[in-house]
């Protein structure tokens, strides 16, 4: 079995896992080609049968307007069961990231968003794409993660896991975060998407598009909600996105790819890495690892 | 080494198909804290080109003040991912790292150092192929070393690189090097590694890593990255017993019914018999289904889903196999088991065990010896602390299907689970099933209220209610009973109904007779809270002195009064069994409340207002006071 072959069972596998042992699961589906891949893993896991777990979307409703559209069409192509939540509170007050900053819009928008989605739909496991080559503190976690009542992980305690014999079970009010994709790397992602014919949001592919210069990134003009600084003008650029998200925290990259070829061999040759892009790690050392015992993802 | 790199011009398709092809070596590091693993794995990711550009500036910010090498990078920060090993410079956890060269691709482990931590090796470990176990020079073999080094073997890594690091610090001593080595090997002998290879690196400066160092003109040997690149840790597992777990049952409609699962070893074929190993029952392999069409046979790691040719019942945590070669089919065997709990492990006590897709109640029945780490002698031992490993029987509520560990380690290793945290306590490998004539003693523990107590996953107990007729004793208990029930206790309910008519059917009312009633049916608490249960006693039992020699009988069992105080005017008006009105027509004699006294309990355990609560909420209020958990 070549490579991907052993990685694709692992996950299949773990998802499986994951359908047997859980009341409640859900898989988190951020549209990335992380989360294309893992739609993909899930369906190859239990066809012939419809993945048998909703899909939960958090929509912080600054995502890029392809990934909406895309999102939807993927969900009527595959018959999937498609949650979208979006924390009312947090819309009621019109939390949006140029006026609240990147940290308080990602714990209102997206951690607290979570929270409440997890809660409501009473889950018991959450299936999330990471990857432990992603980012120091992903790199310790464990397939299938612990957390307690508040959805904390609690790093330094983390069950022992032997082999593939998971520790399933749960006290009432804990769950699990479950990463099917964790020993897969970003170059693993690409030829899988490849050599599988995987479709991806054309985002990822280099298109001219309007951007901004914003603190050493390109940020893309998606809609008119988005806010100039003094003196900024868009110009069009020839861009393409490493990682999807929010669209006026997610950094563009001058690029020419414009097909899965033709990124791969851009990745290779890449001197930076994936979460870059994503201004919400910067911040501090250990940002992650802080948010993840908050209950982000 | 040099990262394989696609140009422009490549061939896309060639590129990504040398990519696929190449080989995955999964290894980890270990040994004593401050060898330097951490270290050398940041050299492995550093000079395999994978530190990008931004994680190198913010590397090098961090780096200042720390030990670094000509390069100005502590290379530890790497890999020790989380704040607190940050903060205190150890690594606590086990991190995963990816890298890959021309010829294999490599998933690391880095495993933690520190005693305490060993848990964390161990599942570093499990899913290894190699080990890279380190020594500084300086230092030598050291307790967790050997440590490391037995758990290696009792996991089954078969391959061990002895990494003898910091041979800078020694100054490229030879007989430092050669005196390490041979006391390693002497130690390690026993624990059956199929190849150990020593190697003087420094990984620090980089020497013996990528090439020869010239600092070591003594050392013929591979260096460290050609020797993983090389190294043939295969093992046909599709060569072994043919073993699949079923994991998921898959039924999306009435005409179709799969049995999901991964191969665990072997292959299987269109046409073939299957057994299944519980029911020894037979099928054919109908279809072997993926959703990339149907394959003709499914070799050990491939993830697929059986159809067979006839209804059989099947369900997860069955094992299909081939006649002739099935697996143990037993509920004793013996094992090993490295434990991970600060609690420890004791003879008698029940944890639930799983082992490939089956989850069952199991007890430690017998626990043969301890092994010390640092001798491997064998002791004797009452119990297995945290990071202890030792030998010991098991018997499960049910038969299980497994193997020995060294013939299969995916139906021959499971974890036990504490029933009650669902904690992960340990990890076992299995020796051996017991056959009924070689069967366990049980006298290496006595059966007593607490073991059995610990087996229903509850402290036992009496709890006594006491209040007039329809004050909602029985009622609440019943409540209690079903709450009990739910969570998966044992609980029983004695009240006047089930009692009167058999055990004291030959007892009246008069005052003797109420108190030889209490007497018997206190007794009876007491031999069923014995048994392990939680008994729930539903009487009136309206006098101070019967209420306490049920106390007495029941000894040193914890005994809770629950006194539901209800005024007599709302328990007569309730009167649900009409039994007020007939004593108030002089039907009933010596009725309590009417024309028998009750005597409040003055200092009963847990007071009860039946007439300002309903029965869910009084159950509800009593449920968060009583401690059931062992």
């Amino acid at each position: 079995m070549t490579h991907l072959r052993a990685l694709e069972a692992e996950s299949i596998e773990i998802m499986r896992e994951v359908a047997a042992s859980f009341e409640r699961p859900v898989m988190m589906y951020s549209i990335g080609k992380d989360s294309s891949v893992l739609l993909h893993l899930a369906r190859k896991a239990f066809f012939p049968s419809k993945i048998p777990f909703p899909l939960l979307h958090i929509n912080t409703t600054w995502k890029f307007h392809e990934m909406i559209a895309f999102r939807d069409r993927m969900a009527e192509q595959y018959g999937f069961d498609l949650i979208s939540h979006t924390n009312p509170e947090g819309l009621a007050q019109g939390i949006n990231p140029f006026d609240h900053g990147s940290s308080r819009f990602t714990d209102i928008m997206k951690t607290q968003a979570l929270r409440q989605a997890l809660n409501a739909g009473r889950y018991d496991a959450a299936i999330g794409g990471a990857r432990r080559d992603e980012e120091k503190s992903r790199a310790k976690e464990r397939v299938f993660s612990h957390r307690n009542a508040q959805h904390a992980w609690d790093p330094k305690n983390q069950r022992p896991e032997l082999w593939r014999v998971f520790n399933t079970r749960l006290n009432p009010g804990e769950s699990m975060r479950v990463f099917p994709i964790s020993n897969w790397t970003e170059l693993d992602i690409w030829t899988y998407i490849y050599s599988e014919n995987i479709e991806i949001p054309s985002l990822y592919f280099a298109r001219s598009r309007p951007v901004v210069q914003r603190s050493g990134t390109l940020i893309m003009i998606d809609d008119d909600r988005f806010r100039f600084e003094p003196g900024e003008k868009p110009h069009d650029d020839v861009v393409r996105f490493r990682t999807l998200g929010d669209y006026p925290l997610t950094g563009a990259i001058r690029s020419t790819a414009d097909d899965l070829p033709s990124i791969i061999m851009e990745m290779q040759a890449s001197r930076t890495s994936e979460r870059e892009g994503r201004l919400i790690d910067s911040d501090s050392v250990g940002s992650m690892e802080k948010k993840k015992q908050e209950g982000y993802f | 080494m040099t990262l394989s790199m696609a140009t422009p011009d490549t061939d896309i398709d060639l590129w990504l198909s040398q990519q696929t092809d190449k080989s995955l070596l999964r290894f980890l590091t270990c040994g004593s804290v401050d060898d330097g693993k951490s270290t050398l794995i940041g050299r492995l990711l550093y000079d395999s080109q994978l530190i990008l550009d931004d994680q190198l500036a913010s590397l090098k910010k961090e780096s200042r003040n720390r030990t670094t090498g000509d390069e100005g990078i502590d290379f530890s920060l790497l890999v020790d991912g989380l704040a607190a090993e940050r903060e205190q410079g150890i690594t606590i956890d086990v991190a995963y790292r990816f890298f890959s060269t021309d010829k294999r691709k490599f998933i690391v482990a880095d495993t933690p150092g520190h005693e305490q931590y060993t848990r964390n090796m161990a599942t570093g470990a499990s899913n290894a192929e190699l080990a890279l176990v380190l020594i500084d020079a300086r230092k030598g073999v050291l307790t967790q070393t050997r440590r490391h080094s037995f758990i290696l073997s009792l996991i089954g890594v078969k391959h061990v690189v002895l990494v003898i690091n910091k041979i800078d610090l020694v100054d490229y001593d030879q007989a430092v090097f050669d005196r390490i080595e041979a006391e390693y090997r002497a130690f390690a002998a026993p624990l059956g590694f199929k190849t150990l290879a020593a190697i003087p690196v420094s990984a620090l400066r980089g020497d013996n890593m990528l090439a020869q160092s010239k600092h070591t003109p003594w050392y013929n040997g591979p260096s460290l990255v050609p020797y993983l690149e090389t190294i043939d840790v295969s093992e046909d597992l599709s060569a072994q017993p043919m073993r699949f777990p079923v994991q998921w049952v898959n039924r999306p409609n009435l005409d179709f019914r799969g049995f999901s699962g991964t191969v665990a070893s072997g292959r299987v074929a269109v046409g073939e018999e299957l057994l299944i190993a519980a029911s020894r029952k037979p099928a054919k392999v109908a279809r072997i289904v993926t959703m990339d069409g149907d394959l003709d046979h499914a070799i050990a790691g491939q993830a697929v889903t059986l159809v067979l040719d006839r209804e059989v019942d099947i369900s997860r945590g069955d094992v299909l196999t081939h006649p002739g070669e099935t697996p143990e089919f037993s509920n004793q065997f013996q094992a090993r088991v490295v434990w991970m709990s600060e609690e420890s492990a004791f003879p008698g006590r029940s944890y639930l065990l799983k082992i490939g897709s089956q989850t069952v109640p199991a007890t430690i029945t017998d626990l043969k010896f301890r092994t010390n780490v640092n001798t491997l002698e064998q002791t004797a031992a009452t119990k297995l602390d945290l990071n202890e490993v030792g030998t010991l029987t098991i018997a499960t509520d049910k038969p299980i299907a497994f193997d020995p560990y060294a013939s299969n380690a995916l139906t021959g290793g499971f974890i036990l689970i504490d029933r009650l945290s669902n904690a992960t306590l340990g990890a076992g490998t299995i020796e051996f099933g017991l056959r009924r004539a070689q069967n366990l003693t049980y006298q290496s523990f006595d059966v007593n209220r607490q073991v059995r107590g610990t087996m229903k996953g509850q402290q036992p107990q009496v709890v006594w209610f006491t209040g007039l007729s329809g004050s909602g004793k029985s009622s609440i208990a019943n409540l209690i009973e079903k709450r009990l029930t739910a969570e998966g206790r044992h609980a029983y309910i004695l009240d006047g109904d089930n009692v009167r008519h058999g055990l004291n059917k030959d007892l009246g009312f008069t005052e003797a007779a109420r108190v030889e009633n209490v007497r018997r049916v206190a007794e009876v608490a007491r031999l069923m809270a014995d048994a392990g249960l939680v008994v729930l006693v539903s009487f009136i039992s309206p006098f101070a002195k019967e209420r306490q020699l049920a106390r007495e009988i029941a000894g040193d069992i914890p005994f809770t009064e629950i006194y539901v105080d209800t005024p007599l005017e709302v328990c007569e008006a309730r009167d649900p069994k009409g039994l007020y009105a007939r004593a108030r027509a002089g039907e009933i004699k010596n009725f309590t409340g009417i024309d028998s006294p009750f005597e409040p309990p003055k200092t009963p355990d847990i007071v009860l207002h039946g007439a300002i609560s309903t029965p869910e909420e009084l159950a509800e209020q009593l449920y968060a006071k009583l401690v059931i958990a062992p």
